[in-house]
Order: structure tokens, then C-alpha cells, then sequence
């Protein structure tokens, strides 16, 4: 593989980039460009607007300026003992991107498109989103920007993710609920080129994450690599040391490359990335595309995803709305053939143990998607030992699954239930999760004692 | 090395005419019903067939044909189905074009896809999601099997993406009039004869036809006067959707077409 210098600290989008993509957007065989040829020239525009702006002194300058006073970075390192002594005593430390403005990393992709799409000249704005966290952050950007802004959201995603649909209208956004397909996000992401394609004259698409055609999974990348830049100059700086593994959940993949693009030239960081694995890889209930699907053409790119012999797309399942998404970015499809990145599922009972234990051992309630994270933590610690040291990026915060958690807990309003102060477990379907009741329980215990 | 696109639309402009293009997609309502009203559109007057494959993601194609398709897909209808549509389209007298986004050719293999689509009598094929840029194996596997490959254009293309469109293309090249999916519209928007203008002059050999939004006779009369040839889809597709039973569908598909045939011979001019 080619090596690029080791970035700097701190963030701005000049830090040597790795080698990939070529000029035309490939990762190897991965990414391109599979789109009607009406949206060439758009596309064209953004690379053209989005290389001028990448190494602009003012537009860094402005960027700079919206991360430190409006998102709050940097985002802090977090360590949580207790919740590693679940992790076969490996240390754990968190990347706090859920204490960012919107309660996830995605902001920071997006203030980096509302600059572009001001800089273009464009007035309105489009997303797609499957927790919410994305439309949220859009439309938070195009509050602050003075754009309009329309949102797409698959209708089973509205109903699991309410809390994120009523903060994306306050903010003045109009959202659709797709009723297309699977009515999660990649009906959205569907809806959203359809609209662009018609209103491109006055319309930008501000795409989530790193998937789509070129140039959206490069610009993504430098957008969100301020994760990983600071995180390695913050662990570097705390432990004089790198960290032994970095981890990321996967949904289309930005949370990940964010904060690995920093690490690839570190070979002896290893990278790896949680898939949901719904229901298991077993019973074809998932949404892990890397580790349960095969290369294939979807959403504007060639990279892993889930699809029949017909190469139709295969319905992803996963608790969390945010992992819901069968294609991947195509850069994780390229770490992964070249052996740089590994890929793992975690399956929603998995996540959930973990989600539970983080709440009641450090007082933070993940992001579900996040909580895919943190599962493949215990794992790897368990794998790693005592001495390893585990970075963990910590996408997102979880107010906006506080109802769905509830559900699986079996808390909420049931009346026949005491939500409190232990987490009633009872009622679930797997053995995952009763563990992470007795685990948390048994944790409470060794502290009074 | 010869196109039967091309021929078959030569053909009409000898006649003093355009082309008239049908689209249907295979699979609705049911593999058997959707060949049906294939051949009823040939027995009405369509010159070409475009045989469309169902894809789960159809990101260019509006309400209508989404409908359509997603019954398509929902009960497995593939790339063999449509090949034998092809056959059914040839044996009918018209020219069947394979209308497909790219991952279902890519998944059926594109050597394979080239070869079987030869074999049962198809042109060629449009790929609406597949620019040049993309399409190295395509357009090598195509070469070889001697098929005709047919790629898109739209009001936003600049002419120098005219021409390197233009130039991968052999059949025709596909004009997308308007910005934004399929469906029917209301009028046929002057940006398509701009674009057909603009087309021609980058690649005057090569026929242009248009396609996005016709839906009647008198739009297929507007259009034959500056295109070489006019693609029917959304409306066709309604003739379907609306009809009661597979029966009635190829009757309303047959008629759709005789009407859009008179159109493209409205002003027939005098034989080129
Ligand atoms: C908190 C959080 N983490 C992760 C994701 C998954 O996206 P990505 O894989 O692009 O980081 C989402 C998406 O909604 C999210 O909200």
C-alpha cells in the first residue's frame, strides 16, 4: 500500500492525503461515478468548487472558525474504565464526537457542504437521513446559512427516529417521509437524487457520508477526518503512544473513515469496522455489506453491497436506523481487498449489551449506531488483552434512541415493569442482552463493595 | 458490423418519418402479460422496443414506472426474462433494445449479458445510470458481440461531453429532454430541441431521439419534427398500470401506439 507522512495535529483538510482516490474518484476498483449523465455536470461543478475551496486559506479559515466556536472541537478523549473492565482489561478510550453541536460527527461534514453550496452560488439544500442525525445536522447548517433545506427520510425511519424529524422542523426544515422500497435510507437517498436531478439548477445535495458517486466519498473523507487527526495527536499526547486498535461502526461509513484516514499510514494501528449485524449474519437479517454482500453498482458507486442474483438491492435490517443501509463507501470496500481495514458485525443484541453498559458504568448514553462500536471493543479487548490500548469513536449520542432502547429494555410506561434502578431484561429474545443486565448488575455490586 | 438500431431508424427517415421508441418493462404484471403488451405495442407501430429490466433502485425513472417495476422485482423477474422478452420483441418485427441499469448487467456478468443478449436477436442496450466514463467492459464486450450501445444526454451535458458521449455511442443517443425522472408531462419542454440542435452538431452521423415526458399523439408529432426518433415510456406503462385485466393492457398498449404512430407521421416529409 502507499504510505502518506504521518498527519499533523490538529485539523485542517491539508494533512498529507492518502493516494486514492485517482482524479477520477476510483478506490481501486471501488467509487466512480454511476449516475444519469444529467447530474454530470453538478458533479463537475463540486469537484471543480471543491478542490478550489480545499485549499483556500479563507474558506479553511471559516471552517476552522465554525468547528471551534459552533460544533465545539476539538472533541475531547473520554477513557472508561469501568466500562474496560468488560473489555478483558484493555484500556478504552472514547472520541467524544457526541458532544458536538447535533449530538454527532456528522456536522462536520456538513458545515464543510453549506460553505460549498454558498460558494456555488446555490440557494437550497437537500439531504437524506436514516437516524435523523444527518438531516439534523443539515438542518442545522442551513438554519445558520440562510439556505432552504429539504430533507428525505424513509417512513419507518420517522417513526423510530421522531425525535430527530420534530428537531429538523423546528430548525425550519421541510421533511418527506419516503414511503418507496423499504422506507428506510436508501429509499431516501433514492428520493433525494430524484429531486436533485430535477431542482439542480437551484438544489445542492448535501450527501451524509462517504458513499455516492465522486466527488462525495472524497470530500466527505477530508470533512470528517478532523476525528482522526485530532484523536491520534490527543492519544499521542496523553499515553506518548499510539493506539494498538481503532474502532468505528459502519453504516455508509463517514463516523469510520473520519477517524481512520489519520491511522492508515500507521501500519501497526490496526482499523476496524463494526457492521450491523441485525439479526446475525446467518438469518440474512443485517445490514453488514462488507462482511455479508458482494462488489456491485448502487446509489452512484461500485463497492460491497447487499444484492441478490438479480444484483437487486437486498433490504437491510438493523436496529439502529443510522446503520440501516445496505451499500458502504467505496473506500472501506478498498481498505478492506487491500487488507487494511477489517470488517465485523455485530448484532443487535451485541450493541445493545453494550449500549447498556456504557449508559450504567460511565453515565453516557451512546448512539445506537455507536454502541455497534463499543460491542466490537469488548470483543477486541477480550482478543487483545490487558495491555492493548482501544480507540473508539463515540459517533453520537443517544437521545434520539431513547425510545427504541426503552423497547428493547422493556421500560417505558409499562406499568408491570420497574424501570429502575436495574434494567429489566427479562422480556429479551437473546442472551445478549440478559448478560449485559447481569454484567452491569454484577459491576454495581463490585463498586459498593 | 452493422446496427440494427441505426438501420431500423434509417429505415423510418426514409419514409420521411421519425422513429417511434416504446418502453415497457418486463415483469408487469407478469413476465407472459408485460410480453404481451411488448408485442402489442410492435403490432400498433412501435419501430423499437426498449425491453426494461426491473432494478430495485430505479433513481431515474418517476412514480409511474417505479410502480411498475417494484412488482417486478418483488417477485424475482431477471435478466433471463427480459432476454426472452428480447426474442419475443424480434419475432413480433421490431428492433428490442435491453433498457437496464448497470448493476443487473454487471451481476448477470457483462461478457455473458453481451453474448446472450446477441444470441436472442437484441440491438444492443441503454444504460441510463452508465456514463462512457464507466463503461470500458461494456463497451468491449459490446464491440465484440456486435451490439449497439446507447448512452445518454441531458440539457446539462457540455458540448464537449456531447461529443465524448456521442462518439462511445453506436444506434442512436438517447436525448434526456428535460431535467429531472420519467413521467408523463403536460407539454414537451423546448430545452429538447435545443439539446437535439446542440446533439446533432456535435455528432452529425449519429440519430438522436428523444425521450422523458411524451405521452400522446400530438407531442409525437412536435417531437418527429426535430428528432430522428421518439421514446414512449411512462404513458405506455400507465396503459398497463390502468387496464383491469393483461387482456385489456395490451389493448390500451396497442392503441397507445397506433396513435403515436400516426403522430410520427404527421409531417412526413419528403423520403431522406
Ligand atoms: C451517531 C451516528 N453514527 C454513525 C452513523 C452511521 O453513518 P456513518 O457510517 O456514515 O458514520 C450515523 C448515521 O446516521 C449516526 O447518526
Amino acid at each position: 500500500m502507499t504510505t502518506t507522512s504521518p498527519p499533523q495535529p490538529g485539523a485542517d483538510l491539508q494533512p498529507a492525503r492518502p493516494s486514492w482516490p485517482d482524479a477520477t474518484g476510483h478506490f481501486g476498483i471501488f467509487g466512480g461515478r454511476f449516475v444519469p449523465e444529467a447530474l454530470i455536470a453538478a458533479l463537475d461543478q463540486l469537484t471543480e468548487a471543491y478542490e478550489a475551496m480545499r485549499t483556500d486559506p479563507a474558506f479553511l479559515e471559516e471552517f476552522a472558525r465554525l468547528q471551534r466556536d459552533y460544533t465545539g472541537r476539538p472533541s475531547p478523549i473520554t477513557e472508561v474504565p469501568k466500562f474496560a473492565r468488560h473489555a478483558g482489561g484493555a484500556r478504552v478510550l472514547l472520541k467524544r464526537e457526541d458532544l458536538n453541536h447535533t449530538g454527532s460527527h456528522k456536522i462536520n461534514n456538513v458545515l464543510g457542504q453549506a460553505l460549498l453550496t454558498k460558494r456555488i452560488g446555490k440557494t437550497r439544500v437537500i439531504a437524506e437521513t436514516g437516524a435523523g442525525q444527518h438531516g439534523v445536522a443539515t438542518a442545522t447548517a442551513a438554519a445558520l446559512m440562510g439556505l432552504s433545506c429539504t430533507v428525505y427520510m424513509g417512513e419507518e425511519d420517522t417513526r423510530r427516529q421522531a425525535l430527530n424529524v420534530a428537531r429538523m422542523r423546528l430548525l425550519g426544515a421541510e421533511v418527506i417521509p419516503v414511503t418507496t422500497g423499504s422506507r428506510t435510507l436508501k429509499d431516501a437517498i433514492n428520493e433525494a437524487f430524484r429531486d436533485w436531478v430535477t431542482n439542480v439548477e437551484t438544489t445542492n445535495y448535501v450527501f451524509g457520508t462517504v458513499a455516492g458517486p465522486h466527488p462525495f466519498p472524497e470530500m466527505v473523507r477530508d470533512f470528517q477526518r478532523v476525528i482522526g487527526d485530532e484523536a491520534r495527536a490527543q492519544v499521542l499526547e496523553r499515553e506518548g503512544r499510539l493506539p494498538d486498535a481503532v474502532l468505528a461502526c459502519v453504516g455508509g461509513g463517514s463516523n469510520a473513515i473520519g477517524i481512520f484516514t489519520a491511522f492508515v499510514p500507521d501500519e501497526g494501528v490496526r482499523l476496524i469496522g463494526l457492521e450491523a449485524g441485525g439479526d446475525g449474519l446467518e438469518t440474512g437479517r443485517h445490514a453488514a455489506t462488507i462482511t455479508g454482500g458482494t462488489p456491485g453498482v448502487l446509489h452512484g458507486a461500485r463497492s460491497y453491497l447487499l444484492q441478490d442474483d438479480n444484483g437487486q438491492t437486498i433490504e437491510s435490517h438493523s436496529i439502529s436506523a443510522g446503520l440501516d443501509y445496505p451499500g458502504v463507501g467505496p473506500e472501506h470496500s478498498y481498505l478492506h481487498d487491500i487488507g487494511r481495514a477489517e470488517y465485523r458485525a455485530i448484532t443487535d443484541a451485541e450493541a445493545m449489551e453494550a449500549f447498556a453498559l456504557l449508559c450504567r458504568t460511565e453515565g453516557i448514553i451512546p448512539a445506537i449506531e455507536s454502541a455497534h462500536a463499543l460491542a466490537g471493543a469488548l470483543k477486541v479487548g477480550e482478543e487483545l488483552g490487558p495491555d492493548a490500548l482501544l480507540l473508539v469513536n463515540l459517533s453520537g449520542r443517544g437521545d434520539k434512541d431513547v425510545e427504541t432502547a426503552s423497547r428493547w429494555f422493556g421500560l417505558g410506561d409499562r406499568e408491570d415493569v420497574d424501570p429502575g434502578p436495574g434494567l429489566d431484561t427479562e422480556q429479551q429474545p437473546t442472551e445478549g442482552a440478559v448478560a449485559a443486565g447481569d454484567a452491569v448488575a454484577g459491576q454495581e455490586a463490585g463498586e459498593t463493595a | 458490423m452493422s446496427s440494427k438500431l441505426a438501420d431500423r431508424i434509417a429505415a423510418a427517415k426514409a419514409e420521411g418519418r421519425a422513429a417511434l421508441i416504446a418502453y415497457l418493462p418486463v415483469g408487469y404484471p407478469t413476465v407472459e402479460g408485460s410480453i404481451a403488451a411488448m408485442v402489442a405495442a410492435v403490432e400498433g407501430g412501435a419501430d423499437i422496443v426498449e425491453v426494461g429490466v426491473p432494478y430495485s433502485d430505479p433513481g431515474m425513472d418517476g412514480p409511474v414506472i417505479q410502480q411498475a417495476v417494484d412488482v417486478a422485482v418483488r417477485a424475482g423477474v431477471g435478466m433471463r426474462d427480459a432476454l426472452r422478452a428480447v426474442e419475443a420483441v424480434a419475432a413480433a418485427g421490431a428492433v428490442p433494445v435491453v433498457m437496464s441499469y448497470w448493476n443487473p448487467i454487471e451481476r448477470y456478468g457483462v461478457e455473458r449479458f453481451a453474448g446472450d443478449l446477441a444470441a436472442a436477436g437484441g440491438a444492443g442496450a441503454i444504460t441510463p445510470d452508465l456514463i462512457p466514463d464507466e463503461a470500458g467492459a461494456w463497451l468491449a464486450a459490446a464491440e465484440r458481440a456486435d451490439l449497439d450501445r446507447v448512452f445518454l444526454v441531458a440539457p446539462s451535458s457540455t458540448d464537449a461531453r456531447l461529443v465524448s458521449t456521442t462518439a462511445a455511442c453506436r444506434g442512436f443517443v438517447y436525448a434526456a429532454s428535460t431535467m429531472g425522472v420519467t413521467g408523463t408531462r403536460a407539454t414537451v419542454s423546448d430545452a429538447a430541441e435545443k439539446l437535439v440542435a446542440r446533439t446533432r452538431a456535435a455528432a452529425p452521423d449519429l440519430a438522436v431521439c428523444v425521450g422523458l415526458g411524451v405521452s400522446n399523439g400530438d407531442q409525437a408529432a412536435e417531437v418527429a419534427a426535430f428528432a430522428d426518433g421518439v421514446i414512449v415510456g411512462s404513458a405506455f406503462v400507465r396503459c398497463v398500470l390502468d387496464a383491469e385485466d393483461e387482456a385489456a393492457g395490451a389493448a390500451a398498449t396497442r392503441r397507445l401506439a397506433g396513435e403515436l404512430a400516426a403522430g410520427v407521421r404527421r409531417h412526413e416529409s419528403a423520403p431522406a
